[in-house]
């Protein structure tokens, strides 16, 4: 299992690994907002943790379909499903999720704080958002498993993993925004939606990797 | 240990494949598995493997103690493909399929000895000749421990002389009590090997 996170994150940062594609969509995303939006800095700075949630899922979903692909393409996932008498196979896709994650989720929460900048967001709310993305972005890797699992056989499924997990996203991005939304108002939650959040995370983080073990096993070409 | 195959057959996309297939294979004993293309010599190895269901019949180890009666879990399955990562260097890919098993056997070095590629092992694995990629990915056979060998056309894009090194490869393994079935429409120099041959569409 160490051995499969130690050489999907060595995969995903070597050249050709499409790492930077995810980082690279956030901040377009991120940086065409306030042009969209306009001058209003009040409003950018409130509605920044959305930009900034909105832009993040998007760009989770984007490098989602080379979960199982590449090892579809080169044999290796027959193989690694083949070993589920010794790894079963919920646990060897938890494996490439957290690698997955890793290598295109955290970058994203990384760049977080500078993006914030854009948007006129204060330090709080920069520090909400991040937050909040580090808890919630796994829960996307998780449930998009499942989603790139069921389509791994086909050519060119990318688009149709987005749109198969898209919906089971919907809460993450709602709880996402709510908590962050709580740091830095008065008036809204915190606690609550951020436990929630948490909760979806460790939901998926378990009923991801089991349906997608199920997925391919039942894989077949 | 036996590898038992009993009435096997397979359907792909709703068509007859195979039919009546049936063998039993004791420690040390190996079969090849010939025919022409589309005979279904593959898909007799990814039936045993457990990656298609028989559409009847059965494939099983028996006698492996207290071990899964699946073969799969005994197995080396070396498909056409050669699952290594182009990325990454020859150490770094066998090292990987090394440490994700349970029954780690050979160092990734003695395993490169026994395919003669010692020399690569620092190389990208993109920056080797086909038949380079292909002992590189026989030397995966080498560096966790499985009794059985489901290979399917193992010796594809090899010149002669390893060609030849396989088969003395191959027949080290059943002399140490392996037991190995082999996909090819090339011959494989194995002595002792039994031949399973398919015709075209018609099967056994």
């Amino acid at each position: 299992m160490i051995a499969l996170i130690v050489r999907d994150v060595r995969l995903g940062i070597r050249a050709g690994g499409g790492a930077l594609i995810g980082i690279l969509f956030y901040l377009a995303v991120v940086t065409v907002a306030p042009f969209a939006i306009g001058p209003d800095l009040n409003l950018l700075g409130r509605i920044g943790p959305a930009v900034l949630w909105t832009g993040a899922l998007l760009a989770s979903l984007l490098g989602l379909e080379r979960l199982f692909r590449i090892d579809h393409e080169d044999g290796a996932l027959d193989i690694l499903a083949m070993s589920r008498h010794e790894t079963p196979l919920a646990l060897t896709v938890l494996a490439k999720c957290v690698a997955h994650w890793l290598v295109t989720g955290l970058p994203l929460v990384l760049v977080t704080p500078l993006l914030g900048l854009l948007l006129n967001m204060s330090g709080v709310a920069i520090g909400a958002t991040a937050l909040t993305l580090l808890i919630g972005t796994p829960a996307i890797t998780f449930i998009g498993a499942a989603g790139a699992a069921v389509a791994v056989s086909l050519p060119r499924g990318g688009l149709l993993v987005s749109v198969i997990i898209l919906p089971f996203t919907i809460p993450v991005l709602i709880f996402g925004v709510m908590a962050t939304l709580g740091a830095v108002e008065t008036f809204a939650p915190l606690v609550q939606p951020l436990s929630f959040l948490a909760a979806l995370t460790l939901f998926f983080a378990v009923l991801g990797p089991f349906a997608a073990g199920l997925a391919l096993k039942g894989m077949q070409d | 240990m036996r590898l038992v195959a009993e009435g096997l057959a397979a359907r792909r996309g709703g068509e007859r494949v195979f039919e009546g297939i049936g063998f039993a294979l004791a420690a040390g004993q190996g079969m090849l598995v010939t025919g022409p293309n589309g005979a279904g010599k593959s898909t007799l190895l990814r039936v045993l493997a457990g990656f298609l269901p028989p559409a009847t019949g059965s494939a099983r180890i028996e006698g492996a103690g207290d071990g899964p009666a699946k073969i799969a879990a005994h197995a080396h399955f070396l498909s056409p493909l050669n699952a290594m990562k182009p990325a990454l260097t020859v150490r770094e890919n066998l090292a990987f399929w090394r440490g994700f098993g349970d029954m780690p056997w050979h160092s990734v070095e003695g395993a490169l000895d026994r395919v003669g590629l010692a020399h690569v092992i620092d190389a990208p694995f993109s920056d080797l000749s086909t038949g380079q990629r292909r002992r590189v990915a026989i030397a995966r056979l080498f560096v966790a421990r499985k009794p059985v060998w489901l290979l399917d056309e193992p010796t594809s894009g090899l010149d002669r002389g390893a060609e030849a090194a396989f088969a003395a490869l191959v027949a080290d393994h059943l002399a140490e009590g392996g037991i190995a079935v082999a996909a090819t429409h090339l011959p494989i120099a194995v002595p002792g090997m039994r031949t399973l041959r398919f015709t075209a569409g018609a099967g056994a």
